[in-house]
């Protein structure tokens, strides 16, 4: 087996045995939504890092699925399990149709970061208006820890899950690396013109890219919503998780297959440091702001970049 | 049914809202049309023009409106240095990358007025503040008139400035063809720091106008930016008659659509209005083919 290969088990390994190692349920917490927090960057990375279409709302997708699956629950009686499906479907759907609808009127780059900030905008306000969402008040789900509903009394079990999701997003990440679709997303970012001259169907992949991405955020909606048990639309459709998402992605190295988990675990790292020591909100984020602006002006690879750039390994396909 | 009345004094609120928009998307449009850069902190600049005209009111108990001078040069000032410093320096002159930097800018200063100021919302006391006017079948309180009219008349004097100026030559010489502009010995770094540095003193502008009659939080700015690239979407980017139309139209929109459905779901009207220019015409209503 190749040295990637052991490493790779090996921090499996760990990772499958590390929520006994840590003693507490503040710390697992804490590290499964550095781990959920890595997945959906995961989701942002597909669409924005691999193909190259910077989104700002991508929480449209999550929001989506967290409603989709939330609602059926609480108001028709569906599992939670079952309702997932119906999330991650959700998510998908939304995906093609904002796709379909952006990239047949050749909306690029600022343009495309702009229409998918209105779309979440515009499911923010559906979802504060209308009544099977409840509207502002947000919809509860009834607290009742058993594995059947998709609760657990001991958050180990969301560790796992989380971990899985991860697992799962990683595999896509890593086959978009190895593939020919992969290859035509690294083609459209890099020179879209080019590759539509070389014969690659643009708009097919690059729907294809969305709806993956938005299966995705959708499937993260239902394990937020049940982590929580709760939904309303500033947390299913707000611009701070879109923000998120694309922070996570960008500062660990966009288009890579390990940057959001890098981030994820950077950005919650730095938030429990600025909360422990002190009380006041945002400064995590002011430092995650500075970071961004340094990434984009001389790191376009992330931190991720740092280490490639010093082993030389030849990396993702990112010029 | 609403009756005629009503939806005239829609109209009324509408076109005095529209005409604060005019003001930011003005600063925005020409941004754009200049530097051809999407200003993702233009919403987060103007809250903090808001806090600096709050402050301004509350320390050395200056009127909003005596202000305005002094914010719009302290609005150009910091536009300036902000492009100098960090934005024209740190883009490499990539399209892309200046958005995610004005998006990490956004993020900064408004984290950092939630930092400094807390999340609270402030207003400030003016003695005219309860002071209403009758117009037609609407009742505007005065500050929204005054805004309105000085809205107006700060688009005309930038209009004119642009016109008629040297350095309005310039900038117009610049949007058009940078490499041109460059050969015949104009200063084009010089010239895309300016013009960021008049956008953000229209924000100056409108912070003065707007504290009178609304509030300043940390998330003020959120309210304006989907707004602000609507108006000029619609109007078309880098277009100022396009940033005039659309202000208005924006302001009536909302204004409208609050009335026929309601607080909440009234806001829709927006950002229907924006997706749709996008992909219906996405050079907008003035906007030439580019």
């Amino acid at each position: 087996m190749s040295r990637v290969g052991l490493l790779a088990l090996g921090a499996l390994a760990v990772a499958c045995v590390l929520p006994h190692l840590l003693g507490s349920n503040y710390a697992v917490n804490v590290v499964t939504m550095i781990l959920f927090t890595a997945f959906l960057g995961q989701s942002w990375n597909i669409a924005g890092g691999f193909a190259g279409q910077t989104s700002f709302g991508h929480v449209v997708f999550f929001g989506t699925g967290a409603y989709a699956s939330t609602i059926l629950h609480v108001s028709h009686g569906w599992s939670p399990w079952a309702g997932w499906i119906v999330a991650i479907g959700a998510g998908a759907l939304v995906g093609l149709v904002i796709g379909v609808l952006s990239f047949r009127a050749g909306l690029r780059g600022s343009y495309f970061a702009l229409i998918t900030l209105a779309f979440a905008e515009v499911f923010r306000i559906v979802a504060n208006s209308v009544e099977f969402t409840r509207g502002g008040l947000g919809l509860l789900i009834r607290a009742d820890p058993r594995p059947e509903n998709f609760q657990f009394r001991n958050p180990i079990w969301f560790y796992y899950l989380a971990l899985a999701l991860v697992l799962a997003s990683l595999a896509i990440a890593f086959w978009l690396t190895r593939s020919r679709f992969g290859a035509q997303l690294a083609a459209i970012r890099e020179n879209e013109d080019a590759a539509r001259a070389l014969g690659i169907d643009v708009l097919r992949a690059k729907t294809v890219c969305m709806t993956i991405s938005g299966a995705m955020a959708g499937a993260g909606g239902t394990f937020y919503a049940q982590k929580y048990l709760y939904v309303d639309p500033s947390i299913a459709y707000g611009v701070e998780k879109s923000v998120e998402m694309l922070l996570v992605s960008m500062i660990g190295g966009a288009g890579t297959v390990f940057g959001p988990l890098v981030g994820a675990a950077m950005l919650m790292g730095l938030g429990e440091i600025t909360r422990a020591s002190s009380n006041t909100q945002g400064l995590s984020l002011i430092v995650y702001g500075v970071i961004l602006i340094v990434i984009v002006a001389y790191l376009p690879d992330g931190v991720i970049g740092l280490f490639r750039r010093r082993s030389g390994e030849r990396g993702a396909p990112r010029a | 049914m609403l009756s005629f009345d009503i939806l005239l004094a829609g109209v009324i609120n509408g076109l005095a809202a529209g005409a604060i928009y005019v003001l930011v998307a003005v600063g925005l449009t020409l941004i754009y049309g200049v530097l051809h850069i999407i200003n993702f902190a233009h919403g987060s600049l103007l809250m903090l023009a808001m806090y600096g005209v709050y402050f301004l009111f509350r320390s050395a108990k200056l009127d909003p409106y005596m202000a305005l001078p002094i914010v719009m040069a302290g609005s150009f000032v910091f536009g300036y240095l902000l492009y100098r410093l960090v934005i024209g320096r740190f883009s490499h002159g990539k399209d892309e990358n200046i958005l995610l930097i004005t998006l990490g800018l956004s993020i900064i200063i408004d984290n950092a007025a939630l930092f400094l100021f807390t999340g609270d919302t402030q207003t400030i006391d003016v003695p005219y503040a309860g002071e209403i006017v009758a117009i037609g079948a609407a009742f505007l309180p005065v500050a929204k008139l005054i805004a309105f009219v000085a809205a107006l008349a700060l688009c005309a004097a930038l209009g004119l400035f642009m016109q008629r100026s040297d350095l309005g030559r310039a900038i117009r010489a610049v949007a058009k063809e940078r490499q041109g502009a460059r050969l015949v010995g104009i200063d084009v770094e010089n010239v895309f720091a300016v013009s960021y540095g008049i956008g953000i003193a229209c924000l100056g502008a409108a912070a003065c106008l707007l504290m009178p009659s609304f509030y300043v939080s940390p998330s003020s700015g959120h309210a304006f930016v989907l707004i602000a690239f609507t108006t000029v979407v619609l109007g078309g980017m880098g277009s100022f008659l396009g940033a005039l139309v659309g202000g208005f139209v924006i302001g009536i929109t909302e204004s409208l659509g609050g009335l026929l459905l309601g607080e909440q779901l009234g806001q829709i009207g927006i950002s229907l209005i924006f997706i749709l220019i996008l992909l219906v015409r996405p050079t907008g209503l003035f906007g030439g083919g580019r």
